[in-house]
């Protein structure tokens, strides 16, 4: 019996450890911790309409813009690192042929005018959102975060942080083909 | 330069460890003494080298060294100096260099302080400690190394979690892992007792000051970290019983109960296989809150480096540690002979039921942390629950009740066999006590829950039964005044910490009453100017300024609290717009009387041109809520006195009494 009692311990340990190991190798889970689940997949694009930055950036859209093709939103702000980062594979997108929006999220008119046209400006228009209103709308939690719209201006796919080589080949251009299939 | 200097010491700490876990053991089993005395020499080494690894680290952060791979994720230029130097450890890579540094200033601490402990089992405690330095050394190095590395060094980086840039929380990450690590001492002993095959009375007094230490900085680091969330996160609550919150509490509950246990093992030379399980215990749990943080299984808002991979490596580590040490004590737990025999009716016997109590109400915090996670392994994912206040109130509160009534009555037990009736007198006055408060709450607070009463009651029982039991001990009354007084200074600091920790509790728990019972709050959209009437005060939000401050922009709104036309206090609240990291945090205006707090935060102003101008104000009067945190200081202040006691001076040159002490002493003097 005190045995049976002593070993109690362990083995409850290894029931958790179990438990623990099943939740690690679960890739898929880990993927959702990353991918926030969003509620607005599924749901119509948010009801907005951003002006130019200024006269020098295309630029200026509404919801209504977004319908008609499959297209990319993107929240972006010249103070943000990652965005830069994340910025050729925007332009690699655009350069495909779809239609990329940008959000200028919390920026100054002068800086985000600098920042593209250093770095170049793939959006075929550009939103200011200066009070972050717009991004609050779309439940933009940091920037950079990645939309697609489909053809009915539906939310399909979201990305929550820079996209990379691997996220773009495995997760965003899937989700552009399957946004364009139905 | 300095960067490589810490990389390299951080290394010379691993191949230290490994000598350490290795020599001193081998040489304990076979009497070597030269190979013993190792141990010591490299558990300095160990921390002198760690601490030229994060006094490295320090000066990359302080000098924004923009190089370093985590000085560029976690800092930035314009950062006051204090969140720059805060930042070293408010990072996944610095926090687990901390956390390594930690524990081997605890075994180096043994190595100079522990002159009185028999060198085989100092040797085994050391090499024990070294093989979890092992572990957590070969984490740091390879798969979260702080000596990282950019190229090109980026101009500025990207700045600390603006939550994390607070006064209050810079230091409670160093105390909490002071306390978690601090029980490896506990479990190291443990571990080394088993492997001696001995525990006896001199064991428990060894073991007990690190214990009452790490009980110490835990109790002191949850206390800082709840009056944090109280003020900055600006939702006028102080606990949530968020799963990283429950991860600390958890080794707190198990180590209280360990602080008892220890003393029937030392008193009486009984309970000594169950120290030695809560001993190991209680540590897993500090690991088990380690893993559960840094992993990502389970996410929460203090989860600030969640990373699948390294979850695998601490998951190794734990598997070894926890499941070596508990498959060691399953087999060597039956050799151990169980000593003094004692009546249910005992202080023995109250100590058993604090410690039954203590371990159900843990398991059940525990239970409650992990079932999220326990069913959705076994439904493959698909059933995602959240466990929330609700269970937590329902279970952990029930369970308190008896412990609480437990503690004030267990103190003026006899040893061995406890006699009721010559108990029970001693208890009158806090009889009459409870019986005053519940009372004098339900006349002064006549619509409030009907629990409260009750509560308050319990707080005065224990604060009651508690001076009683002070003052029985010195006499108080029943001698002359200044007998007593010298009866005061001669009790053993000990006994005196245990009356002011058990005090403390009674504080925090009226506080705790206070700020769940009555607690009044008032939400309103108020347009700088304009008052609103709510939770018994009037509240006008008398200016919204913006302005900037060293690295974030600010909303500051004032808002003027007043009492039948009499004006109370301003309160000055903030919403704070950090750009760097695109994040918002709120400063809490925060009006303390010993009675209540006043406590105000303004949200965001309306969303239309109309009500640009119109702010979301929450007004809250939370009943008591200092006296949470003054339960906590004196507690913390218990726990410091008790560690002064005598009989825990370590190291203090005493031959004769050494010599003693290094025997095992079954019936150790009071």
């Amino acid at each position: 019996m005190r045995r049976l009692i002593v070993i109690l311990p362990v083995a409850i340990f290894a029931g958790l450890v179990g438990i623990m190991i099943a939740l690690l190798t679960d890739s898929e889970r880990n993927d959702d911790l990353t991918r926030l689940p969003s509620p607005l997949v599924g749901k119509p694009a948010p009801t907005m309409n951003l002006p130019a930055i200024n006269d020098t950036v295309p630029g200026g859209f509404a919801t209504s813009d977004l319908k008609g093709k499959v297209s990319i939103v993107n929240v972006f702000a010249s103070w943000c690192v990652p965005c830069l980062a994340e910025h050729p594979l925007i332009t690699e997108l655009a350069a495909q042929g779809i239609p990329v929006f940008g959000i200028n999220h919390r920026d100054q008119p002068e800086a985000a005018t600098n920042w593209l046209r250093r770095h170049g400006n793939p959006y075929i228009a550009v939103g200011a959102d200066a009070d972050a209103r717009a991004s609050l709308d779309w439940g933009v939690t940091g920037v950079p975060e990645t939309f697609i719209i489909d053809a009915n201006g539906v939310i399909t796919y979201k990305h929550v942080g820079p996209i990379t080589q691997d996220a773009l080949d495995k997760k965003i251009l899937p989700s552009l083909r399957k946004a364009e299939g139905r | 330069m300095i960067a490589e200097i810490g990389q390299f010491t951080l290394i010379l700490a691993l191949v230290l460890a490994v000598v350490q876990a290795t020599l001193p053991l081998w040489g304990a089993a076979r009497g070597d003494t030269a190979l013993m005395a190792l141990a010591g020499r490299t558990a300095i080494g160990q921390a002198a080298a760690l601490l030229i690894a994060f006094a490295a680290l320090t000066h990359g952060f302080v000098t924004s060294d923009f190089s370093l791979a985590v000085v560029f994720q976690n800092s930035h230029s314009l950062k006051p100096m204090l969140y720059k130097v805060s930042g070293v450890w408010g990072n996944h890579e610095g926090s687990m260099l901390l956390w390594v540094l930690v524990l081997a200033m605890f075994s180096a601490a043994v190595a100079l302080f522990g002159r009185n402990l028999p060198p085989s089992l100092k040797a085994r405690v050391l090499a024990v400690q070294a093989m979890i330095g092992i572990g957590f050394l070969a984490f740091v190095i390879f798969t979260s190394n702080p000596f990282a590395r950019l190229s090109p060094a980026p101009l500025d980086g990207t700045g600390l979690n603006p939550l994390l840039q607070d006064p209050g929380l810079a230091f409670h990450p160093p105390l909490l892992y002071l306390g978690y690590v601090g029980f490896s001492m506990a479990f190291s002993f443990a571990v080394a007792a088993l492997i001696e095959g001995k525990v006896d009375a001199a064991w428990a007094r060894w073991v007990r000051p690190w214990t009452l230490a790490a009980w110490t900085f835990l109790t002191a680091g949850i206390a800082l970290g709840s009056w944090w969330a109280y003020y900055e996160l600006g939702w006028g609550g102080w606990w949530f019983w968020d799963p990283v919150e429950n991860a600390s509490f958890i080794p707190w509950l198990f180590g209280t109960a360990l602080l008892h246990s220890a003393i029937v093992v030392e008193k009486r030379d009984a309970l000594k296989s169950w120290t030695i399980l809560l001993a190991i215990v209680t540590f897993s749990m500090s690991l088990l809150g380690t893993f559960l943080v840094r992993s990502g299984v389970l996410t929460s808002v203090h989860a600030f480096a969640t990373d699948p991979e390294r979850g695998v490596f601490i998951l190794a580590i734990l598997v070894l540690t926890i499941g070596s040490a508990l498959t060691l004590f399953a087999i060597r737990a039956p050799g151990m002979k169980g000593g003094g025999l004692f009546s249910p009716v005992s202080r023995e016997g109250a100590l058993v039921a604090n410690n039954m109590l203590l371990a159900v109400a843990a398991g059940t915090v525990l239970l409650g942390t992990l079932y999220p996670l326990i069913l959705e392994a076994l439904s493959g994912g698909s059933a995602k629950v959240s466990v929330g206040p609700p269970f937590f109130n329902a279970t952990f509160g029930p369970i308190m009740v008896p412990l609480v009534i437990m503690m004030a009555a267990g103190p003026m037990m006899a040893w061995k066999r406890g006699n009721l009736r010559i108990a029970a007198p001693k208890l009158i006055p806090a009889a009459i006590a409870t019986v005053l408060a519940i009372v004098a709450t339900f006349v002064l607070v006549p619509d409030g829950p009907g629990l409260a009463p009750f509560a308050m009651g319990l707080a005065a029982w224990l604060a009651a039964g508690t001076l009683a039991e002070w003052a029985g001990r010195i006499k108080l009354f029943t001698i002359p005044v200044a007998e007593s007084w010298r009866r005061l200074r001669g009790q053993p600091r000990a006994a005196s910490g245990m009356t002011l920790a058990h005090l403390g509790l009674a504080i925090m728990i009226v506080g705790i009453t206070g700020s769940s019972a009555w607690r009044t709050e008032l939400i309103t959209t108020l347009v700088p100017g304009e008052s609103a009437e709510g939770a018994g005060y009037t509240v006008t939000l008398t200016e919204v300024t913006r302005g900037s401050g060293p690295n974030y922009n600010y909303e500051r709104g004032l808002l003027k609290i007043s009492d039948e036309g009499r004006t109370v206090t301003t309160l000055t609240t903030e919403r704070r717009f950090f750009p760097i990291a695109s994040q918002t945090t709120t400063e809490a205006g925060i009006y303390t009387t010993i009675l209540a707090d006043l406590y105000g935060v303004i949200g965001e102003p309306g969303r239309t041109p109309e009500t640009a101008n119109a702010w979301t104000v929450r007004f809250f009067v939370n009943p008591l809520v200092p006296w949470i945190w003054l339960g906590a200081m004196v507690m913390v202040f218990g726990g410091s006195l008790s560690l002064t006691d005598r009989r825990h001076r370590v190291g203090v040159p005493r031959r004769g009494r050494v010599a003693k002490a290094a025997r095992p002493q079954p019936a150790a003097a009071e």
